[in-house]
């Protein structure tokens, strides 16, 4: 089981070197000069300042002198200094990244409570009305996207009812209850497409473990056919939802984009937004390698978990 | 295959398609359509028009903050979701099926190279990586983003024709071909890549779904087509900020968005399962 840990943690590394160079490249490489960012266009006239501050920024060394500096920072945790704000990029990175985890978490935790019965419920009652139900709700939530879906929770329960603000954040600090208030709508909005994706898997999954024989064993048993269904049903098919959840967190990171800049939280999402509107190209870089590893790192650790729940696959390998 | 294999098309799922061909056709046809206005005409400078005006027989569906008619501008506006997608669409089912089929064929050292370039281009989450690219090239016209976006694409059809070709690889037809010395590339072309192409569109038509969500969040942020060119996701944007004065202008674009995903999947489903049931009864 070590040699592949091993093997998959040099993978990840391999592939974040990968992506770090990529990202590099394409900021890089793409029109648009990042002196521009650094000092405005009328400022541009005085040809030695100009010179200076390319020098000062490196900005004269070949591309792959620059990318290996920015690697060799990166690898200490210095992902180089926001052009705009002067704070470092990791700082803000890591003033940002609790909101956005919360929201991920919550629209996660909020997913599964409410995909679970409804996969189990149209597996359990396949080919009935409940089945084509549930399918068609799922179709439904699949095809509205986060920003359709904020915007109609805002009108009814911000406008309308008043019961919620629409926009802004309140942090876990200020008490739970201001914070769950803040949290709960751009939640719900990311959450729909989620709950239609894992409905689907949970449906799927349960469906083809209740031919297994140990069902029909638990079922001669006399066992209830919910015991069954929860005990002995969804620990197997929990295995393949931690996968799709593991996969879908790309997804979800381009809807938290999406959603904190409609709610105006101050996300990771709304920094990388506010970071291409100012031609921030430190920052652009230091968030997009950032969320790449999250993604590449969550789904290596799905694959190990995935391998110490079951043995089968240990030995596959 | 039987003929009573064959499932027939729900009612629903037909409504779906007809959905699709009005869109399609209004597009293609905006230009042409007699009593369609011009989505740029700002009616409140001429005097003919008012801002956030309800409903009537001059503006079927009212017109919006710019006293510019609503219906004139869906209509438009599905131009560039529809452009966005056909050109990922093509672009992935071209480039994509070239390239899984190939390493999925030929495996060894191409696999290992190509497979590895697609997941470092998948590492990034889509959104992520179009609103980067698209930001960095400062240009925002329609060519651009179709063009960035028929890029992207190439990658997730890479990996799903791959996955069709190691399938196809082994079945009797290729061992056969192998056996009496066909040549490679022959083998490639007409044995290979006609079998993928089934799975291949069964996967383009979910697909163009997701491209039409992405470039409709993409405008939702202003970052995609350049106003006053319209389309769905810059016009829910510009509308929201009278949301509170005016609700309709936002609720029409965002229906055509999702009555056009919805039915892409309804109809994408309905072609998935009436394939399994055909492989089924083989």
């Amino acid at each position: 089981m070590l040699p592949f840990i091993a093997k998959r943690i040099v993978r990840l590394a391999a592939t974040l070197v990968a992506v770090s160079f990529l990202t590099f490249l394409l900021v890089n490489l793409l029109p648009g000069d990042a002196i521009n960012a650094l000092i405005p266009i009328d400022a541009q006239q005085d040809r030695e300042f100009v010179e200076q501050v390319r020098e000062e920024w490196g900005l004269n060394d070949p591309m792959l002198v620059r990318y290996a500096r920015w690697l060799g920072d990166a690898a200490t945790g210095d992902f180089g200094d926001s052009i705009v704000t002067s704070r470092t990029v990791s700082d803000e990175i890591f003033h940002r990244l609790p909101v956005t985890a919360e929201l991920m978490l919550v629209t996660v935790g909020l997913s599964v409570l409410l995909a679970v019965p409804l996969g189990v419920a149209a597996a359990y009652r396949e080919g009935t009305r409940v089945d084509q139900f549930v399918s068609g709700l799922s179709q439904v939530f699949l095809s509205i996207p986060g920003f359709v879906a904020g915007l109609f929770l805002i009108y009814v329960f911000a406008m309308k009812l008043g019961w919620l603000p629409a926009t802004g954040w309140n942090r876990l600090s200020d008490g739970l209850l201001d914070n769950l208030k803040t949290v709960i709508l751009p939640a719900l909005s990311l959450a729909l497409i989620e709950i239609a994706v894992y409905t689907r898997v949970v449906r799927s999954d349960v469906i083809g473990t209740l031919q297994e024989t140990y069902v029909l064993s638990a079922r001669s048993k006399g066992l209830k056919d919910r015991y069954i269904l929860f005990r002995h049903c969804l620990r197997p098919s929990s295995l393949t939802l931690i996968t799709v959840v593991g996969l879908n967190i790309g997804s979800l990171l381009g809807g938290t984009v999406v959603v904190e800049f409609l709610f105006a939280m101050p996300g990771l999402g709304k920094r990388l937004l506010d970071a291409i509107f100012q031609r921030d190209f430190m920052m652009v870089q230091g968030i997009t390698v950032f969320i790449a590893t999250v993604y590449v790192a969550v789904n290596t650790l799905v694959d190990l978990v995935y391998m110490v729940v079951d043995p089968r696959i240990r030995k596959a390998d | 295959m039987a003929a009573g294999t064959r499932l027939r098309m729900p009612i629903f799922t037909r409504l779906c398609v007809v959905w699709l061909a009005v869109i399609v056709l209004g597009a293609v046809l905006a230009d042409f359509v007699p009593g369609l206005q011009d989505p740029n005409h700002q009616g409140f400078l001429f005097g003919t028009s008012k801002t956030n005006d309800a409903p009537s027989w001059a503006h079927l569906l009212g017109t919006d903050n710019n006293s510019r008619d609503i219906l004139a501008r869906i209509v438009y506006g599905g131009r560039v979701s529809l452009v966005v997608a056909a050109t990922a669409v093509a672009t992935g089912t071209v480039f994509g099926m070239l390239f899984g089929c190939f390493v999925g064929y030929v495996r060894g050292k191409a696999d290992a190279v190509v497979m590895s370039t697609v997941d470092v281009i998948l590492a990034f989450p889509g959104l992520v990586l179009l609103l980067t690219v698209v930001t960095l090239l400062g240009r925002r016209d329609l060519v651009v983003i179709a063009a960035v976006v028929g890029f992207l694409s190439i990658p997730p059809y890479t990996r799903v024709a791959r996955a069709q070709a190691l399938a196809v690889s082994r079945r009797e037809f290729v061992l056969a071909a192998e056996a009496i010395g066909t040549k490679k590339r022959t083998i490639l072309f007409r044995e290979v890549i006609p079998n993928c192409l089934p799975g291949c569109m069964g996967y383009a038509l979910v697909n163009a779904a997701v491209i039409i969500l992405l470039e409709g969040a993409l405008a939702f942020l202003g970052l995609s087509v350049q106003p006053p060119t319209a389309s769905w996701g810059n016009m829910v944007n510009a509308a929201r900020v009278d949301i509170q004065i005016n609700f309709w202008p936002v609720v029409w674009p965002s229906l055509a968005l999702v009555f056009t995903v919805f039915s892409l999947n309804n109809v994408g489903d309905f072609i998935r399962r009436s394939r399994a049931v055909r492989s089924a009864a083989l």
